[in-house]
């Protein structure tokens, strides 16, 4: 019997469909990598989704999974072909974090989520582009090209996980890890019209992860369904020995907590983010998407997070300054190109310049100015207090709510090249999942639906910190009675 | 209040990063604009209110101090412009 994609669609099945025909023995892993690579040899090239291409380690890791498929030690991920965003570390394979200052960069270890999903049989397909350094909302800030929105080509993928995004939304993978410092995974997933979870600060081990701004970033995962997304945390969620910022806090069976309804669920729409700025197609799909939450069983009620109006200028200190710090240590002296010079300084400024591109060098300079004398006080350590205030926000919220609804991102994707020399416009895309990240809580974007252009629209859901498991369940329940995640933008 | 060259000049050698002219001038632009839009925070009292510099409970976790394999040597250095001797060799530090 021979296997043919073109009839199957394989690509256009979700990781639990996928893991049950692979179980069934309908498919094998092999195949369904096969069927994959092929897809991405023919989509990638004009979506740019990839920067590399893993397929010798993908059908080795295939083969593997087919031996494990046939005994009892095979996990749900078992055989499924995933995406790793490149700026968490694959031994052996490049790593590039979409900066010139790391090419050639080949990790000698494995991030601690590489790990884990490996240790449950899953397969990686390549690693995907972002924003240099995951600084950006679009992935043009990539040193190597920018990813295009499948449902638009001409558009941007949000970012800075757009080309996981991108690569989940077109069905170049089942599934897809990215990272989140200030939206980073919910806002692409939000343009891409795919699932994109940001777990709490702390829930999954950030080992492996090139950092941006180590107190806010988390690695977090895409898929088409609330139910993959499931999948993907249970795998990689946990206490890491070696991230000391990671928590010991139990890991539930997030699939399992899916199938409870939403009766009495208090949801709580913040009067601050339904305000003028938002797209009205926006408002509206958000809107009913909160109608569908209360036909389910869901109250809701109107809450207040005063300090919304701060948060950008708190991220957009407090982010950089860390940064500045973190990227101190690419110099060219133990990995990345180098620039000579005769003297080490000189070779440090001279290899700094070179390699970073402007968005990095815009953030380096801002962290570098609110951390330096006279100005800490004023910018730094103000922002910190202020960080302190929009967590209590959240704090007070979820006393009388369960979890928060409200829009993902203000708009729908825009065009190549419209906001990529105005910081401030790029900036202001974040600005409703900024808040959450500074607070270090639970975000979740879900699509539900499009604008008349046929552009995806994400509803974001926030819980308090550790609370991924009611965000998955109401973005599953949603899902149980929506149709918007089957549709498939045409490539 | 705008950023002058000369404090772009000054951010730019603490960060160790060589700008071109151009790159001076834009920057000094789109800095001071994000700072301008920055200033909304110091408009906000917060005397009483401490800073948060992590939002987990956790503060300083150490292991146990025993020694554990780790990468060899090799490995480490293999991504280095230069090595010589096991170590990562870079150009004069000292005139």
């Amino acid at each position: 019997m021979s296997f043919d994609d073109a009839n199957l669609e394989l690509h256009a099945l979700t990781i639990t469909q996928v893991a049950a025909k692979l179980r069934a023995g309908e498919i094998t892993s092999v195949e369904l990598t096969e069927a994959f690579l092929r897809r991405i040899e023919a989509l990638n090239p004009k979506l740019n989704a990839f920067l590399a291409v893993t397929a010798d380690l993908a059908l080795e890791q295939a083969r593997e999974a087919d031996r494990r498929l046939k005994t009892e030690s095979a996990a749900p991920l078992t055989g499924i072909p995933v995406a790793i965003k490149d700026v968490i570390c694959v031994r052996g394979v490049p790593a590039t974090a979409g900066s010139k200052i790391l090419g050639g960069y080949i990790p000698p270890y494995h991030a601690t989520v590489v790990e884990k999903l490996l240790a449950a049989g899953v397969v990686i397909l390549g690693k995907t582009n972002t924003d240099e350094f995951a600084m950006g909302s679009s992935t043009e800030n990539s040193a190597y090209g920018t990813t295009r929105n499948p449902w638009d080509v001409t558009r941007v993928p949000g970012g800075s996980s757009g080309g996981s995004a991108a690569a989940v939304a077109a069905g170049l993978a089942l599934g897809a890890l990215g990272s989140d410092t200030g939206g980073s995974v919910r806002q692409p997933g939000a343009l891409c019209g795919v699932v994109g979870l940001k777990p709490s600060y702390g829930r999954v081990s950030r080992y492996g992860l090139i950092a941006f701004a180590s107190s806010l970033d988390q690695i977090g995962v895409f898929a088409r369904t609330a139910e993959d997304a499931a999948l993907l945390l249970n795998a990689i969620a946990g206490h890491d020995p070696n991230d000391g910022t990671s928590m010991p806090t139990p890991v539930p069976d997030y699939v399992a907590e899916l199938k409870k309804d939403l009766r009495g669920l208090r949801v709580g729409l913040p009067k601050e983010y339904f305000v003028g700025g938002v797209n009205a197609e926006v408002s509206a799909a958000v809107n009913a998407a909160v109608k569908v939450l209360e036909s389910l069983g869901a109250e809701t009620r109107e809450v207040s997070l005063p300090h919304t109006d701060l948060a950008l200028s708190t991220y957009y200190i407090i982010a950089p300054a860390e940064a500045s710090a973190n990227l101190a240590r690419f110099d060219g002296v133990r990995y990345g190109p180098r620039v000579d010079a005769p003297a080490m300084w000189d070779e440090y400024r001279k290899t700094r310049g070179a390699g970073f591109g402007p968005e990095v060098k815009r953030r380096i300079m801002l962290g570098t100015y609110a951390l330096s004398t006279g100005y800490y006080d004023a910018y730094y350590l103000q922002a910190q207090k202020v960080r302190t205030l929009i967590k209590g926000d959240f704090d007070n919220a979820f006393a009388d709510v369960d979890v928060i609804a409200c829009p993902t991102s203000p708009d729908t994707a825009f065009k190549i090249g419209e906001k990529v020399d105005d910081p401030l416009a790029m900036y202001l895309e974040d600005v409703f999942t900024l808040p959450g990240s500074l607070a270090g809580i639970a975000g979740l974007s879900v699509n539900c639906g499009f604008d008349a252009l046929g552009l995806p629209i994400g509803l974001q859901l926030l819980g308090p910190a550790f609370s991924e498991e009611r965000l998955l369940r109401v973005a599953h329940q949603y899902q149980q009675v929506t149709e918007w995640h089957k549709r498939e933008p045409k490539l | 209040m705008p950023l002058t060259l000369q404090e772009v000049q000054h951010i730019a050698e603490l960060a160790k990063l060589e700008l071109t002219e151009a790159e001076m001038i834009h920057f000094r632009e789109q800095l001071s604009a994000v700072l301008d839009y920055a200033a909304a925070l110091r408009a906000v009292d917060t005397s009483a209110i401490p800073p948060t510099a992590t939002v987990l409970p956790l503060r300083t976790v150490l292991r146990d101090d025993v020694p554990q394999p780790w990468l060899d040597r090799e490995a480490l250095l293999a991504n280095a412009a230069e090595v010589e001797a096991g170590c990562f060799k870079v150009p004069a530090v000292l005139d």
